[in-house]
């Protein structure tokens, strides 16, 4: 500091370093700030599993930059779901989100909260509340849903806005017991609106089954896998090659149909002569 | 010595305290209909005005958006819808007449946290502090709008104490308070005004909004000036008076050009020459 004050040429030497350095500091603090800033933005846009949107809310990346946080939509909400994040929140502070378990989504056909945004961030191209894709429901336990424990629960399944389209019950034998039959409750993700109706009504202490992303929910088929049946539906016939009916070894008098079992009294396929009935094929004669 | 301040005690031996108060008094009232409009609401039930300041639905007719907050948005990507267009054409028509930082001294909720900071700081005579560059805040809101379009998010809304704290006054406050306490604390021991005239970038936006607006406070009868100094020790922005102030002899005029004069009308109030009132930016 001593020589830069000399009564030297350099006397404004100081007025220049003392600009440079508040110049510096300014940017530095700037540039700290906005990356510290822009490290957060970017986390914030990892909406946690279970934070859902309003209905018609755009992709996550593009919300946080069309959501101004009005709150309107949560005004306009008539059963009072949706909430701003406050930063406590692990959601991006003021944007609407609900948590599915403590109260769904009530799908009101005329959608007020979209019809309220008046940025577009909840979309308002959505106009039929059943198109609407806030997540998709995951029967996400198999181990304590009642219905998978050979039980009649059936509850998210009955309370589905979108029943037997949404979440159907699919039938199968309940090897336990040997003599009952298991209902299990199946999500269909082309129909499931995302509500959340089922995981609040899922009687569980812990629901089995839950809202999630639908990334996180969907699995991906690799982009080269094709699948036999449709290819074959597509082509007409089998790709692979052509179709050998399946030759079943039977007892005598009976004929096997797909579906129904053993039909008795009926002559069907040849029986070979000389062949002991309900012995397969493959065990007589000299192939062993 | 007045309870208000150490400034404006002659005015207040003169005047008396309701007219040394007159602007801060109706500045007051105009911060406590706004906030009470948006809470009748939620409050009582009376739903005059719906939203926050980024955005508000007036009587479910009239949309009012918050110009900065639709920059960034546009910033990141985003093409508004028409209500929100709409809100923000007034809004910008407005704050271009009567002056951008009227926001500040007049609406914004976090005002009373810095004004009460900075009346506490004269009361406990806390002098100095660090220095920040007043331009700091023209760096902070580029950096936001460069943030916006770089993230594609509104990024400084994720932590604008502004947009913070009138939100948790309306939707529920968590843990908002804290921000607004680290406000408070700023501009309480880290440097006078620290927040409102050094940081924040919502004063900045609003001041280039109303860098040409017409309506300013003038020094008109400045040749009656006994340099008391009461003014610039009341403004959150001292800066902007000493042009106006003193520049006769450089041929400045009496008008405060400066777009960061909030319009407050604390120079006005505290003045005990009267040297200062409202006028037009065009008046001489």
């Amino acid at each position: 500091m001593n020589d830069t004050n000399s009564k030297t040429p350099g006397a404004r030497q100081p007025a220049r370093r003392q600009f440079l350095i508040d110049m510096a500091k300014t940017v530095c603090t700037v540039g700290l700030m906005g990356t510290g800033l822009g490290l957060y933005a970017k986390q914030a846009k990892a909406l946690p599993p279970l934070a859902i949107r309003p209905p018609g809310a755009l992709p996550e990346a593009d919300f946080q930059g069309a959501c101004i946080r009005c709150g309107l939509c949560v005004r306009d909400c008539p059963y009072n779901i949706l909430e701003l994040a406050k930063p406590e929140h692990n959601v991006a502070t003021g944007t609407p989100y609900f948590v599915a378990r403590n109260l769904p989504c009530e799908m009101c056909e005329d959608i007020p909260c979209i019809k309220a945004c008046p940025t577009g961030a909840l979309d308002h191209g959505l106009t039929d509340i059943n198109k609407s894709k806030m997540g998709l429901a995951v029967l996400i336990d198999h181990e304590t849903c009642l219905n998978f424990l050979g039980l009649r629960c059936d509850v998210c399944y009955r309370v589905c806005p979108v029943i037997d389209k949404a979440i159907t019950l699919e039938t199968i034998h309940n090897v336990r017991t040997g003599k009952h039959t298991m209902f299990l409750p199946t999500v269909h993700s082309d129909h499931c609106t995302g509500c959340g109706k089922c995981e609040k009504s899922c009687v569980l202490e812990e629901a089995a089954i839950k809202i999630l992303p639908a990334k996180l929910a969907k699995g991906k088929l690799g982009e080269h896998y094709r699948l036999g049946w449709d290819e074959k539906t597509k082509a007409g016939k089998s790709l692979v090659a052509p179709e050998i009916e399946h030759e079943y070894t039977l007892p005598e008098g009976y004929k096997y149909e797909q579906g129904r079992g053993l039909i008795p009294g009926s002559s069907g396929e040849s029986v070979a002569p000389g062949t002991q009935p309900g012995f397969p094929k493959a065990l007589q004669g000299d192939k062993l | 010595m007045s309870a208000a301040s150490g400034a404006g005690g002659d005015t207040l031996a003169e005047k008396g305290w309701l007219a040394s108060h007159k602007w801060l008094i109706l500045r007051r009232i105009s911060q406590i209909i706004i906030l009470a409009l948006f809470l009748a609401g939620p409050l009582a039930g009376l739903w005059i005005v719906k939203g926050n300041l980024a955005y508000s639905l007036t009587l479910n007719t009239l949309p009012l958006s918050d110009p900065y907050v639709l920059l960034q948005s546009l910033l990141a990507g985003h093409i508004p819808e028409k209500m929100a267009l709409i809100g923000v054409a007034i809004m910008l028509a407005f704050y271009f007449l009567v002056g951008g930082r009227v926001y500040c001294s007049w609406v914004c909720p976090v005002n009373p946290v810095t004004d009460a900071a900075a009346w506490l700081r004269s009361r406990l005579g806390i002098k100095g502090g660090a220095h920040i560059s007043r331009k700091l805040r023209y760096w902070v809101l580029a950096m936001t709008l460069v943030l916006a379009a770089g993230t594609g998010t509104i990024a400084w809304e994720l932590i604008n104490p502004v947009s913070m704290l009138h939100r948790g006054l309306i939707f529920g406050i968590g843990m908002t308070w804290t921000i607004v306490l680290a406000v408070f604390l700023l501009d309480l021991f880290v440097s006078a005004n620290a927040w409102c005239g050094h940081v924040c970038p919502v004063g900045a936006f609003y001041s280039l909004l109303g860098k040409w607006s017409p309506l300013r406070v003038s020094a008109a009868q400045r040749e009656a000036c006994n340099d008391c100094m009461d003014c610039y020790a009341v403004c959150p922005e001292p800066q902007v008076i000493k042009p106006a102030l003193k520049g006769a002899k450089q041929g400045i005029g009496p008008v405060i050009l400066s777009p960061n004069c909030t319009n407050c009308g604390r120079c006005i109030d505290v003045c005990s020459k009267d040297v200062f009132h409202f006028g037009l930016r065009s008046a001489k």
